[in-house]
């Protein structure tokens, strides 16, 4: 079985990839870029074709419907009236499929539920990469506060510190948040 | 008022959507006691999907679209009510200044009629097949748009068959004008502020105005998921009344240019100020007769959604072989542009909305869709 990824995120095509190879779909391929897409996709003639939401090319896509006799096979897009769950799950997910006709329910549900779990897998790590990215902000945030504190003060740096987290308890504020206040303060006081 | 009811619209950043932008953006929805959430999308099929499944309660959508999704003409059946017309014409045929200067080249008269340029094209297209050259490409926006109905009747009543002698490819509006640019389409249908840019840039030329194939064409709804309209008709009303009052708010002359920067902001369409100011104008640079493009914003008489519009969609639906000629998709299809929300929201006496007119062929007549299909020698079989 052929299957083709269009998705303009390379790591995101790449997981998912891996994830259909482990499952023993050896014959995928990725498309990246916009143009020419339906050429590419007409040479490549998969029977399942995945593309993430984001992606203005799904109404390119869809002219594939239209054109069937140009084509070899039609492909209709996978939305069984049936199994609505599993096709909310990848819009949740963020990924569609178009799949050619005749191919076994059991098949797509399998792919689907592959791209929806790898989906979200990547939402996740992009999320966890997220947060690493803003804590570490934060703690480059309260090491600045901290400086500013030992020099206007004169106090060590684990009493600039708690003098920060006493006012954060206080007024039930993030510690980051005291410190971000405090740089802003020191730079309108220069 | 008790607490606002939530509801969460999809839309396409596009000029035309203005209604929904100043109805939420200037507290017209507030007054009518909605809280809208407005969500911008990539693309029609997203749209059209998302308010399938029920993450949207209303969408900005191609007025073909709602007749198709309710007949599930692209394998997705949501029935969905084309509450009120948002937008009725805006859109526009542009060539590239090389296909340009070959429709002048074999014009057997003035290139502004669109019989004259479609026989042009006809011409053109038989002396590239002569040479075996490419066959010519040509952009629209999704298979059920005015758009992709624009470029085919216009090509059809010059004898240019669109499935045989040409290519049609769907692009997103905002990549039309690099694809002129970098030669990948010959030409395109697109609404506004596209064409306008791709003749100030110098890779295209304007040859007509949607409205110079026929007018006035349907080509934006307010759609509403069915179970919406049948469980919350209060709802529908209040949206169609907040739209309402937004369009005039839009079309005096006094807000152009706080409506143009509303437009502008990125969470909206995001384009430049100055092209969306001339659309909101209903300008075109190089079309004489300024008036003929005008982009009109659904109102109390234009903005009722009329069984004949649905009928005449449904028509060029059957003719390009997009749906099966039937008496019970007719009448389905006819459903869907129910005035009923329209009329209870304006409490006005109802007004039928005006005949859609060709520049040749035909006319129209909803109780003979078949006559008027076989007239035509252009059209797909099924």
């Amino acid at each position: 079985m052929k299957i083709v990824i269009v998705d303009e995120s390379p790591i995101r095509a790449a997981i998912l990839k891996e994830g259909l190879r482990e499952a023993g779909f050896i014959e995928v391929e990725h498309i990246a870029e916009r143009h020419s897409l339906l050429k590419r996709v007409y040479a490549i003639d998969p029977d399942v074709i995945l593309i993430d939401l984001e992606n203005p090319s799904r109404d390119e896509l869809e002219q594939m419907f239209q054109v069937s006799r140009a084509v070899r096979r039609p492909v209709a897009m996978f939305v069984d009236q049936a199994d609505a769950a599993s096709i909310q799950a990848s819009v949740d997910a963020g990924v569609s499929a178009y799949i050619v006709n005749g191919l076994k329910k059991e098949r797509i549900k399998s792919i689907l539920d592959l791209c929806v779990s790898r989906f979200n897998a990547f939402a996740k790590l992009q999320n966890e990469l997220e947060r690493a990215r803003s804590d570490l902000e934060e703690r480059k945030t309260i090491d600045r506060a901290k400086g500013i504190l030992m020099k206007a003060k004169k106090l060590s740096e684990d009493e600039a510190y708690k003098l920060m987290r006493a006012v954060a308890m206080r007024e039930s504020r993030k510690i980051a948040e005291i410190a971000q206040s405090i740089i802003t303060a020191s730079e309108l006081l220069k | 008022m008790n607490a606002a009811h939530r509801i969460k619209i999809g839309f396409i950043p596009l000029a035309d959507a203005a209604s929904l932008f100043v109805a939420v953006d200037k507290g017209f929805a507030a007054q009518e006691g909605l809280d809208v959430e407005l969500v911008r999308e990539v693309s029609w099929s997203n749209t059209r999907d998302r308010l399938a499944i029920g993450h949207y309660d209303a969408a900005h959508l191609l007025a073909p679209m709602a007749v198709a999704s309710t007949l599930g003409l692209s394998h997705v059946r949501a029935p969905v009510v084309a509450a009120m017309n948002l937008a009725i014409n805006g859109n526009a045929i542009t060539v590239s200044p090389d296909l340009h200067a070959s429709l002048v080249a074999v014009a057997d008269g003035d290139l502004t009629d669109p019989s004259v340029s479609a026989r042009a094209l006809k011409t053109v297209i038989s002396w590239r097949e002569k040479r075996h050259a490419e066959p010519l490409t040509f952009g629209m926006t999704f298979p059920f748009s005015t758009h992709n109905y624009q470029l085919r009747y216009w090509m059809a009543e010059g004898g240019v068959d669109p499935d045989r002698d040409l290519r049609l490819v769907v692009l997103p509006p905002p990549y039309m004008v690099e694809n002129l640019a970098k030669r990948h389409v010959d030409g395109f249908c697109v609404g506004a502020p596209w064409n306008a840019a791709a003749e100030g840039m110098g890779v295209g030329v304007i040859l007509h105005p949607g409205p110079a194939i026929f007018h006035p064409a349907p080509e934006k709804t307010l759609a509403i998921r069915q179970e919406i309209a049948e469980s919350e008709p209060a709802l529908v009303e209040a949206l169609v009344r907040a739209c309402l009052k937004a369009a005039e708010y839009v079309r005096a002359p006094e807000n152009r240019e706080e409506v143009a920067a509303l437009l502008a902001r990125p969470d909206r369409v995001g384009a430049d100020i100055q092209s969306l100011r001339r659309t909101l104008d209903g300008r075109l640079p190089g079309i004489v007769d300024e008036t003929a493009n005008d982009l009109i914003f659904g109102d109390r008489i234009s903005g009722r959604p009329d069984a004949y519009q649905a009928a005449w969609l449904y028509a060029q639906m059957v003719r390009w072989g997009q749906a099966d000629r039937s008496v019970e998709a007719l009448r389905v299809a006819e459903s869907v542009f129910n005035p009923a929300f329209f009329d209870a929201a304006t409490t006005a006496a109802p007004v039928k909305a005006a005949p859609i007119v060709a520049f040749s062929g035909s006319p129209f007549d909803a109780r003979d869709i078949d006559a008027y299909l076989s007239s035509f020698s252009i059209r797909a079989t099924r």
